[in-house]
């Protein structure tokens, strides 16, 4: 025991003497957080579009008035003919163009109905659509000030509550998405490439020849990087407290056990790289490139899984950080306790199990 | 010049050679962008809806029904009370539940108007956001429906005015998102490749000692490096013509656009993105730190592109930061090509600005290598 | 500069912050001689032949190596000596054959010469039947005398050994030594570091040096005259004995790591 701790010493002395990878770990994070609790959102926002008007009339320019004073949309040019749509989207400046039809005010009036055609650069497919979406219940909002006079009957009215996140804000969705990439990617990059290193180096034959065993070693090498990794959650968490007002439904205990659990699993997914790889390059190339985008994308990080394609689905229930996204957002959102969370963490713990268990498997293969 | 041809000779070998990097170098990105451009939709359908039904009559079972055959809907089922139904929102089964109050059918035949409850899981703010939308349109679609049952004679004393909108989704007129995805995840992948590899193999020679080896010969600095730097440039530019490939083959993606122009911006914007490697790997002395900076930047400039999330929707400061993400001009215009056909001049701003960012990079990368200590 | 002197040292000093590794040494190395560069571990050799071959800036003090300026004139010095430095730099991953075209080749030999020479080292060496194998899978023997080799590649004036014999077995070291004997017949001056003594009394002048200063500098004879004593061992072993209160321990290996 006596020499064991002596090794997580040493373990320790390696890390804090590397002043310029601990600036980057604990620096890194904290930049992160900040930088995409911020700017990360998915809403629509200030979209410039342009308009064609054909008729410039009275009725087309209380509609493009109350365009402009949406905080959708900027109206970045008018453009005097459908020409000059297709160069304004080539060049990328617009967005979308709203095509307003000839005699506007004259069809309201005598036709009591008028035309608008709302053009959209649907390469983002997203973005497209939302423009059509608020461009409709702005016209909306017209047609109802329009139609003040006449009674509408048979009306039912949906009276919508949003739950969880009232405000609809974005930071909600991606604080708890970030986090779980800062940790996962620190903590199966850390272990692998550490391991690695001392097999490269040749310093892991001289740990496997002392009286240490095996599993002492690996342990060895792992605490200081969950303590790290503990220390980072933190940060996270405070972060995402005070400055992006998240909320804490649920127990914080709870919340720091959780992560705890997420630190190991992703650690023991470090392991099992580390046995597989030969060099730190190897070992550094798995765990980037193999976990970056699969964690972005098929964790419901960014976008919902529900939509995915079956197969995805499926695939996505092998991806550790899915689990871990549905417990954060469960406890700091809906402030659930254990009696929902329950499957997600025994699917975590299971996991580490898994990750451990073929890691000494392979390493036992090795030896032999 | 024929030195140049002599380290290229030994970078290209000591790739091929190393049989664990190949697949991760080649396989892997394929992969990915096979399987992970799917993945990447912000499309919101098979939502998990229930309803609560208060009032049993034909009209509430109606407006069910009309929720049953929408194809956004995943109706799951009815919760006999809001405590239950509340219960399974909070472990995740429903994100969207109805609620049609006692009398809904009464309160509507007698005061032509009635309320309904709808409840939404908010913490997705965007998907939330279209559902709410979604339960909208069908809601006024019922409105219509039960006007032509409920009126029997239609008075037309005052029509209302209505405005009609005609969307039109040019370039993607089916809103696919794989059209978007697909070129997006390739510049990644082919940024990703080319950004670890440049940053770790110096730092990996100064590491090994061989580097030491090489600064006593008398090698001049721009040989050394444009010999180290050209294999990865081949491999990024060849990566890229393979995810075209499979852009075409497998997703019917359209290159309208000319794609020589394409692949001559690309073969710029690697430069910036070697250069940039080549930068990290001089101010480091160990693969790990090397790795550390290089995996902080791929994950700002990944997340701050406009590949996933709008860059206009960010705040003004967050937008600058972009101004300096090489990856958001790459995204831009493989978009802008592949998909509008964006010509030369269209694409000129952004040209411009990578061939800045390549020469000031690797100027500082050249500059930066030190010979001597 | 005397027309046989191929490095002339003077007052050559080079510091890191306040602590001094090298401390204003001077010699001189004549053409075609063997020099020991002696010292015990973190003594300042590694340091001071990094200063040499143009890869560390001196701090003060001038030297001439081959006839050029260590400060301004570091890349003719390098297209006029070989290096073979203690951590063994060929690349592993590569096989004899393509390690000795590679290096060839930065030095810019001709094809030709590239061939010729390949040949005549494999051949030499007793490689033929593998120069195509990974050098990494080379026994450490092989590998430090296909290093040297490699380093005489493109005909230096001068080469800079730095502990060429570290962990090599006798045999291999002897075998070694012919080889160095016979490039210096040849005319190619050798600088060499080492902390093996019995391989000090095989050159032809050998300086030693102790806490960065040189304490001897002659011919192995003259020295262990001097000393009185018969081995260069002894003579070694008399000079470290020197109590040095100004050092703290352990500083000097850091340095020798740079």
């Amino acid at each position: 025991m006596k020499r064991f701790i002596g090794f997580i010493k040493k373990e320790f002395y390696h890390i804090f003497r590397d002043r310029r990878s601990l600036f980057i770990l604990f620096g890194m994070p904290i930049a992160q957080i900040l930088l995409f609790g911020f700017a990360i959102t998915n809403e629509i926002n200030n979209v410039d579009i342009a308009i064609l008007d054909h008729s410039k009339d009275a009725s087309t320019e209380e509609i493009i008035n109350k365009i402009s004073a949406s905080k959708y949309f900027t109206i970045k040019q008018m453009i005097a003919n459908e020409a000059e749509i297709e160069p304004a989207f080539k060049k990328g400046k617009i967005k979308a163009v709203l095509n307003f039809e000839k005699d506007f005010s004259k069809n309201i009036i005598k036709e009591r109905k008028a035309t608008i055609q709302i053009i959209t650069d649907a390469t983002d497919p997203n973005t497209a659509n939302s423009i059509t979406n608020y461009v409709n219940s702005i016209l909306q909002n017209y047609q109802q000030s329009e139609n003040k006079s006449i009674q509408i009957d048979y009306q039912i009215i949906p009276q919508t509550r949003m739950v969880y996140n009232t405000e609809l804000k974005s930071v909600f969705m991606f604080v708890p998405g970030v986090m779980t990439i800062i940790l996962m990617l620190v903590s199966a990059m850390m272990t692998s490439i550490s391991i690695t290193r001392e097999k490269e180096l040749g310093t892991m034959e001289i740990l496997l020849v002392s009286p240490l065993k095996p599993f002492q070693v690996i342990i060895g090498k792992v605490v200081p990087y969950i303590f790290l990794s503990v220390i980072n959650a933190i940060v996270i968490v405070v972060l995402s407290i005070f400055i992006f007002k998240m909320p804490v439904q649920g127990s914080l205990l709870l919340l720091g056990l959780e992560s705890v659990l997420f630190i190991i699993t992703s650690l023991a997914l470090g392991i099992l790289i580390s046995t597989i790889a030969e060099t730190q390059q190897a070992a550094m190339m798995i765990s980037l490139m193999g976990l970056m985008l699969p964690v972005i994308l098929l964790s419901g990080f960014i976008f919902p899984i529900s939509s995915m394609p079956v197969p995805l689905q499926i695939i996505s229930n092998i991806i550790p950080a899915k689990w871990f996204i549905i417990i954060i957002k469960g406890i700091m959102l809906k402030g659930v306790g254990m009696a929902f969370i329950w499957k997600e963490t025994l699917i975590l713990i299971g996991m580490t199990l898994f990750f451990i268990g073929l890691s000494v498997k392979k390493y036992k293969i090795r030896l032999e | 010049m024929k030195t140049i041809g002599y380290i290229i000779q030994k970078e290209f070998k000591q790739i091929f050679r190393n049989k664990g990097m190949l697949p991760i170098i080649f396989i892997l990105p394929i992969l990915q962008l096979v399987i992970l451009s799917n993945a990447a939709t912000y499309e919101v359908k098979n939502i998990k809806f229930a309803y609560i039904d208060n009032d049993h009559t034909s009209t509430s079972r109606s407006l069910i029904e009309k929720f049953n055959a929408s194809t956004y809907f995943d109706v799951l089922t009815d919760f006999p009370s809001q405590e239950k139904a509340s219960s399974a929102m909070l472990a995740g089964e429903v994100d969207v539940v109805l609620e049609i109050p006692h009398q809904f059918e009464k309160k509507l035949l007698k005061e032509k108007t009635t309320d309904l409850s709808i409840t939404i899981n908010a913490i997705d703010g965007a998907a939330a956001g279209v559902e709410s939308v979604y339960v909208n349109q069908i809601v006024q679609s019922f409105n219509k429906d039960v006007k032509m049952n409920f009126r029997n004679t239609s008075n037309k004393i005052a029509q209302p005015v209505t405005i009609e909108s005609i969307p039109s989704f040019w370039y993607n007129t089916t809103l696919d998102y794989k059209t978007f995805m697909v070129p997006g995840i390739l510049v990644l992948l082919v940024t990703m490749i080319t950004l670890f590899l440049s940053g770790m193999n110096i730092v990996r020679e100064k590491e090994i000692g061989t580097l030491e080896q090489i600064n006593v010969t008398p090698i001049r600095k721009s040989q050394f490096i444009i010999g180290k730097l050209f294999p990865f440039w081949v491999i990024g530019m060849g990566l890229l013509t393979i995810g075209l490939i499979l852009a075409k083959v497998i997703f019917n993606i359209p290159m309208i656009g000319n794609i020589i122009l394409l692949y001559g911006f690309t073969s710029i914007y690697i430069l910036v993105i070697l250069g940039m490697g080549l930068l990290i790997s001089n101010f480091t002395d160990t693969q790990q730190q090397a790795m550390f900076i290089s995996w902080f930047f791929i994950v700002i400039f990944i997340l701050m592109s406009g590949l996933f999330t709008p860059i206009e929707s960010m705040p003004k400061w967050a937008q600058l930061i972009t101004e300096f993400n090489p990856i958001k001009y790459f995204v831009e215009i493989v978009r802008m090509v592949m998909l509008k056909g964006s010509g030369f001049m269209d694409i000129l701003p952004q040209l411009w600005k990578t061939l800045l960012y390549a020469i000031i990079m690797n100027g500082l990368a050249v500059w930066s290598y030190k010979k001597v200590n | 500069m005397k027309e046989e002197n191929v490095i002339e040292v003077n007052q050559l000093t080079k510091t890191f912050g306040d602590f001094t590794a090298v401390n204003a040494i001077s010699f001189e190395v004549k053409k075609g001689e063997i020099f020991g560069f002696l010292g015990a571990n973190g003594a300042g050799k590694t340091t001071a032949m990094k200063m040499l071959i143009g890869i560390s800036k001196p701090s003060s003090g001038t030297a001439k190596v081959a006839g050029f300026d260590v400060y301004s004139q570091t890349e003719s010095i390098k297209r006029n000596i070989g290096y073979m430095s203690q951590k063994f730099a060929l690349y592993d991953d590569l096989t004899v054959k393509e390690n000795i075209t590679f290096f060839g080749g930065i030095y810019g030999l001709s094809r030709k010469k590239i061939k010729e020479k390949r040949e005549e080292l494999v051949s030499e060496l007793g490689l033929e039947n593998i120069s195509n194998k990974l050098v990494g899978s080379l026994p450490l023997g092989w590998k430090q005398k296909l290093s040297f080799s490699v380093s005489l590649l493109h005909e230096p004036k001068i080469v800079f050994l730095d502990e060429p014999t570290g962990g090599v077995d006798p045999i291999t070291r002897r075998q070694f030594w012919e080889m160095i004997y016979k490039a210096a017949n040849q005319g190619t001056t050798i600088f060499v570091t080492t902390h093996y003594m019995d391989e000090a009394e095989y050159c032809d002048k050998v300086s030693i040096m102790v806490e960065g200063k040189i304490e001897a500098l002659d011919t192995p004879k003259k020295l262990k005259e001097q000393f009185r004593v018969d081995s260069m061992n002894d003579v070694f072993l008399k000079l470290a004995r020197i109590p040095s209160p100004t050092l703290p321990k352990g500083n000097g290996e850091n340095i020798d790591r740079n």
